[in-house]
């Protein structure tokens, strides 16, 4: 016991930190001048040329970093203690994005249940829905918003569904590529993982499509209500966590190739695998609550 | 990059950074990110401390200072309170002291992510840097009360609603993520790293405080992130997450159906546990500082454990208490009415058991001890304006007045600060291997003590008489008899009072670097692990040779028969004695 | 009846209580306690705040009692051998289950007038508030059989602008230079020396009236930032959300007529603290009165009807300037946040009235359209007043119909 617990390694300083502070501040400061020019809310031609910048910049940083991080791996710096704590740290990570997700939807219950249904005279809005929205109807999907902006809802039955059969099938074929690996067969376990990566690119390009559908042909905008506005975040925000998913795998499948994981010690590749998982839970739950219901 | 790899090399062997920069910038050493974090915390804490002396110097003597008008008064106001709630006392206490006690506590070398640790706090000086950074954008920082709540946040009729709310929008996000860091750093350390024989109910309370809080802010923090977020499209890019269709200042906007009520909720959501997530450190902390200083062990450890676990859920489900006149459903008034009565159960609790860790104790009247003693009663009094606010009937009249400023200033301000001074006087010596100037530290507690009493006091009388809050003047009106306008003078006074006497705290740390006289090892005589390392301030690596192991609880002050009046934690159990009451002998991995 | 009951209770216990010390009674105005107020709600709310606070007085008094006993004996200097007791179920379970009970009984009461409090029905009038930054308006629905009275009128307070607020200032936060010399001459200490400071930041254009003994409806809500309809002495305040109407009501007692003075209560941007409102009870014969005084005065006034000279159009324009213009383009017309309107072209070419109706009506950058808020005829007292104002002296007399004939801006 005492031997487990003083294998801790100290690492004793790195740069990696601060600068990837600074990068992250690029990033934030490009993507509010990307929005604000994206959206004509103000002239401003810097938003892009920052964000850009500061997306490469988080790029070198956190590969430098992970190279560190790799090799501290390799040289055999990190004990089966630290691999429980990582593995616990990364359900603390998930746990609290749960959260991040539960507040989105949280949000749209509100909305659906109590605001919706207020303005259009239900409980306690009788007088709301009298005096200040007579012609307003509570509904769901709310297509015809209460100053009269009408849009078209995304059904349920076409891309979602398919989009859904694809990353379930996803979460199946990393399934598959997971038992591999602990089975110490590389070559199939590199085979189903990159089948699931070639999943996630197909889902994240079929919901560019849909985006593109959505604005184009259905008029759901993000500014065109508070429909549009909660299905572009909960479907927006789960596309933003499946190309870090996809990322996150095709880093592990780089390092799967060069061999990184053994069949005991894989941890990053389990970290990799619930985190997909968890991926994958949240778009049941959206498909189910944003598109169906 | 250099590791000091496996922690059994020998002493001599490890690498300590020679460097300034090695030392203090690129460090990953727990005690150093805790110092960083401290140093940046207490500054921003006196700028937003310098923020209320502006707003008092309005109130008290309005327009006497030219410098304040409506505007600025809103902005030094929102920005004081951000500062205060998220930037000084979360960072403070979690960051801090978090950083600096856990590893020591619960006898290890470092956080189990070091690098995470340092980001954390690299992404809390840049939240900081964009805090700040809001006072030089055109309009200034954002005037729209710490509660953001929108649509006001976020239209014309606000001050800096063009820059300021971008910044504070961002600032926010930013600590988010910082705290998502650090705060299950912290989790995961004290639940994976305890050394042998520390089982999690012999940790001392303060580990538990620090625990829980952390666990809170994991499962809080993403409601303020997600609020966040809409809060800066529906300003940015026209959604309508918390915008019905309205008018602001004559034009007619394009936001559409949403409701301003979700944003409360989401805050609140957050805003409450926040609450806590800033008391229950200082609840542990000051357990530990009560038990020493009184040479007693806290009455009713695991009553202590668990109120903190219940007050910590139960926190969850009182958000809405904030909303009692903002038109919610009766019965969801109910409901949160009812859970914000439960949750004064459990904190009563704790404060009977202080008093009564006193009771019979040998209480050393020392600085940090009247600190903790002082946290008592501020928090006890803020406690029972609590009582005043929780029942739902009895808040009509008085919310939004100044009665809840009084509350919430006495509940998580005052008695807050109360703690963090008797823990910066209890653990100084660690820190710096020198005791404070006790002289210094006498005057600036009764001061401190006195003047907050008398800068908060006078407000729950001016609640009472109906004056609101966030009022940039309060005139001369029917709720404001000549009385009440000497009295309310008179706050400025003593708030003024106060900002000084804190130089006197300031020039003690300085000071007492170079000149205190030097400490004693262990000067408190205290049991927990942090005072029993090999070398006092703690080396890179805090253990040297061998991590402690831990053979007791953290409470055995003054027991019968022992040599000392304290017994540390890592001596181990003898024939005689008392029994060992923290738990099994089996340890948690 | 609930709350009678109750509150008869209370004051007993409470008199039994505090029997010897000074208790304050409810039909007094208390200078030194929570507002008792006029309403049946109000009072029972002051009682179970008084039972509060003499809990509080219980607890504090035990708990620092204790504290302040083990500091004197148990310190130190007294060299106490310290108990070494740790736990006491017993005790903890004790003292979990008191606190319990005592809150059950102060929340059971409070749980009774708040349902009591939000429910609207029978009452006789309905009167639609609303908050706008930063003012009240009123219109009154239905009052006894008549489904809609047609009264509708805003509430402004009555100190001017210069009195209380400063003109927002260029500069940024720490602007340069003396006080007087951005603010200018005629500027007025916010102080209690001011003569005029009765009932300062509360006195208000336009009171709004309702009959005594009678039950009020308000329904509450507001037109663009959240606000809150607070009168003390009638013991409720409740949000005025935008898009959402919430309902409160009060009826106050036929003997306490009267003016009651309010505030807005929920931050609502830099005018929070200057949208003050007054509530003037009046008897029942009173109110009827009122009624159809306003309801004649109404008929009267015609939207569209032209200025008979500038003279007429300028003492209506220049109260406008006052309530909507001040805050961006100062007193003195020399800008601040707006630009300054002093001789510039803008103002003083006959050529750009066009242009300047525009502006005004349909907003332009950060300008706001006022076309929503005013009417033709208000758009053409403040141009009118504009263009004669601040040496300017173009002697423009702009007329409603102008306004209609000027085309669409944006």
């Amino acid at each position: 016991m005492a031997e487990k617990t003083t294998q801790y390694f100290v690492p004793d300083s790195s740069p990696w930190p601060l600068w990837a502070s600074a990068g992250l501040f690029l990033l934030a400061m490009g993507i509010a001048g990307f929005i604000q020019q994206a959206t004509g809310v103000s002239d401003s031609q810097w938003g892009g040329p920052v964000l850009i910048a500061g997306a490469l910049w988080m790029i070198g940083v956190l590969f430098m970093w992970w190279r560190d991080a790799t090799l501290e791996s390799l040289q055999g710096l990190h004990s089966v203690q630290m691999d429980k704590s990582y593995r616990q740290g990364m359900i603390w990570f998930i746990f609290s994005e749960v959260m991040f997700f539960a507040a989105f939807f949280g949000a749209l219950f509100y909305v659906r249940w109590l605001a919706v249904p207020w303005l259009g005279g239900a409980g306690d809005g009788a007088m709301t829905h009298e005096l200040l929205w007579p012609d307003f109807q509570a509904m769901w999907p709310l297509t015809r918003t209460p100053d009269g902006t009408t849009t078209q809802y995304m059904g349920a039955w076409g891309l979602p569904a398919i989009n859904t059969a694809i990353l379930i099938t996803s979460s199946v074929t990393l399934t598959i590529a997971h038992h591999a690996l602990v089975a110490g067969e590389r070559a199939r376990a590199i085979l189903f993982h990159g089948a699931t990566i070639a999943l996630g690119v197909i889902f994240i390009g079929l919901q560019a499509y849909e985006y593109v559908h959505a604005y184009r042909d259905l008029g759901l905008t993000l500014d065109a209500g508070i429909y549009g506005s909660l299905f572009f975040m909960l479907t927006g925000f789960h596309g933003v966590h499946v190309t870090i998913g996809t990322i996150f795998l095709i880093v592990l499948l780089l390092r799967m190739m060069k061999g990184h994981f053994t069949a005991e010690n894989h941890f990053a590749y389990e970290a990799g695998a619930w985190y997909w998982h968890f991926v994958d839970v949240v778009w049941v739950f959206l498909f189910v609550v944003v598109y169906w219901l | 990059m250099t590791h000091v790899a496996i922690a059994d090399q020998p002493e001599e062997e490890e690498h300590h950074p020679t460097s300034f920069i090695a030392k203090y910038i690129w460090s990953q050493d727990h005690k150093v990110i805790a110092i960083q974090y401290t140093i940046v915390a207490m500054f921003v804490g006196l700028v937003a401390l310098v923020l209320s002396g502006f707003m008092r110097l309005q109130l008290g003597f309005p327009d006497t200072f030219s410098f304040i008008n409506p505007n600025t008064y809103l902005q030094f106001m929102t920005m004081h309170g951000m500062i205060m709630v998220i930037y000084l006392l979360t960072a403070l206490l979690l960051g801090g002291f978090g950083n600096y006690l856990i590893p020591l506590m619960v006898g290890t070398r470092d956080m189990v992510f070091p690098y995470l640790n340092m980001l954390s706090f690299w992404m809390y000086f840049l939240s900081v840097l964009v805090l700040l950074a809001s006072f030089f954008v055109p309009g200034g920082p954002t005037g729209a009360g710490w509660t953001l709540y929108p649509p006001q946040a976020i239209l014309q009729g606000t001050p800096g609603a063009d820059w300021g709310i971008v910044f504070m929008i961002a600032s926010l996000a930013i600590f988010i993520i910082a705290f998502t860091m650090g705060g299950l750093n912290y989790v995961t350390t004290i639940l994976q790293a305890r050394t042998h024989g520390m089982t999690l109910m012999r940790m001392p309370l303060t580990l538990w405080g620090i625990f829980t809080a952390s666990l809170m802010g994991l499962l809080a923090f993403p409601a303020l992130l997600v609020s966040a977020i809409m809060l800066g499209l529906d300003l940015l890019a026209g959604t309508s997450f918390f915008m019905p269709a309205l008018v602001s200042l004559g034009e007619q906007l394009d936001h559409t159906g949403g409701s301003p009520l979700l944003f409360q909720h989401l805050f609140w959501f957050f805003g409450h546990p926040e609450v806590y997530i800033v008391a229950l450190p200082a609840f542990g902390m000051v357990s530990d500082v009560l038990s020493t200083h009184a040479r007693k062990n806290i009455f009713g450890y695991r009553m202590m454990v668990w109120a903190i676990v219940i007050i910590a859920g139960l926190s969850f489900i009182v958000w809405a208490h904030h909303m009692y006149v903002s038109g919610m459903n009766l019965n969801f008034g109910f409901f949160f009415a009812t859970t914000t009565l439960i949750i004064a159960v459990p904190t009563a609790l704790k404060v009977y058991n202080w008093v009564l860790t006193l009771w019979r104790g040998n209480i050393h009247l020392n600085t940090p001890m009247l600190f903790a003693i002082g946290f008592i009663f501020t928090f006890t009094h803020g406690g029972l304006s609590g009582l005043f606010l929780g029942n739902v009937i009895v808040d009509v009249p008085l919310a939004d007045t100044y009665f809840v400023v009084a509350h919430f200033h006495m509940v998580m301000g005052v008695s807050t600060v109360m703690v963090l001074f008797a823990a910066i006087y209890h653990w100084y010596p660690l820190v710096t291997g020198r005791m404070l100037h006790e002289g210094m530290g006498k005057i600036h507690f009764w001061l401190t003590f006195l003047g907050t009493y008398a800068v908060f006091l006078p407000m729950h009388y001016l609640g009472f008489l109906g004056v609101p809050r966030r009022y940039f003047s309060m005139g001369d009106t029917a709720f404001m008899p000549e009385s009440a306008q000497t009295l309310n003078a008179s706050i400025s006074v003593f708030a003024i009072i106060v900002m000084v006497i804190q130089v006197i705290f300031l020039v003690n740390l300085v000071w007492s670097l170079k000149n205190g006289p030097r400490a004693p090892r262990n000067p408190w005589g205290a049991t927990s692990l942090e005072w029993q390392t090999p070398v006092m301030p703690p080396a890179h690596g805090n253990w040297g040779h061998a991590l402690p192991r831990v053979h007791r609880w953290a409470y055995d002050y003054s027991v019968p028969g022992a040599a000392e009046d304290f017994i540390p934690q890592n001596v181990p159990q003898e024939g005689s004695g008392r029994p060992d009451d923290g738990g099994q002998e089996e340890v948690k991995a | 009846m609930q709350p009678k009951r109750f509150h008869r209770a209370v004051t007993a216990l409470t008199t039994l209580a505090v029997s010897g010390l000074a208790s304050a009674d409810w039909t007094e105005r208390s200078a030194e306690n929570l507002r008792p107020g006029v309403t049946d709600s109000s009072e029972t709310i002051y009682d179970l705040h008084m039972a509060i606070l003499w809990v509080c007085v219980a607890i504090f008094a035990l708990v620092f009692g204790l504290i302040m006993w083990s500091m004197i004996n148990h310190r130190r200097s007294k060299r106490p051998k310290p108990a070494t007791f740790h736990e006491h179920l017993g005790l903890e379970v004790v003292w979990t289950i008191i606190p319990f009970v005592i809150l059950i009984f102060m929340a059971w009461p409070a749980t009774v007038v708040l349902i009591d409090l939000e429910d609207t029905s029978d009452s006789v009038l309905t009167v639609k508030v609303t908050g706008h930054q930063w003012y009240w308006s009123y219109e009154y629905l239905s009052y006894e059989d008549d489904p809609d009275l047609g009264i509708s009128f805003a509430q402004r307070m009555k100190t001017p602008r210069e009195q209380y607020e400063r003109p927002i200032l260029p500069g940024g936060l720490f602007p340069r230079g003396e006080a007087a010399g951005r603010v200018g001459e005629d500027f007025i200490p916010l102080t209690a020396d001011n003569p005029d400071t009765k009932n300062y930041l509360l006195e208000v254009d336009n009171n709004l009236v309702i009959p005594a003994g009678q039950r009020v409806r308000f329904l509450i809500t507001a037109d663009d930032v959240i606000h809150s309809f607070w009168v003390p002495d009638f013991g409720y305040k409740k949000d005025a959300i935008p898009g959402f109407i919430n309902e409160s009501w009060t009826e106050v007692p036929e003997d306490q007529t009267g003016i009651y003075y309010g505030q807005c209560a929920e931050l609502c941007g830099r005018g929070h603290a200057f949208m003050p409102l007054a509530v003037e009870v009046v008897s029942q014969e009173e109110f009827r009165e009122w009624v159809a005084k306003k309801q004649a005065e109404a008929a009267e006034e015609v939207a569209d009807e032209p200025f008979a000279d500038l003279d007429e159009a300028l003492a209506k324009g220049e109260q406008l300037y006052q309530n909507h213009c001040v805050a961006c383009h100062g007193g003195e017309g020399g800008g601040g946040v707006g630009p300054s309107l002093r001789g510039t072209d803008l103002m003083t070419n006959p050529d750009r009235i066009d242009e300047n109706i525009s502006i005004v009506r349909d907003g332009r950058a950060a300008m706001p359209a006022f076309g929503a808020q005013l009417s033709d005829r208000e758009l053409a007292a403040v141009i009118s007043f504009q263009r004669n104002a601040f040496g300017n002296e173009t002697g423009d007399l702009i007329q409603p119909a102008d306004i209609e004939n000027t085309e669409g801006g944006q």
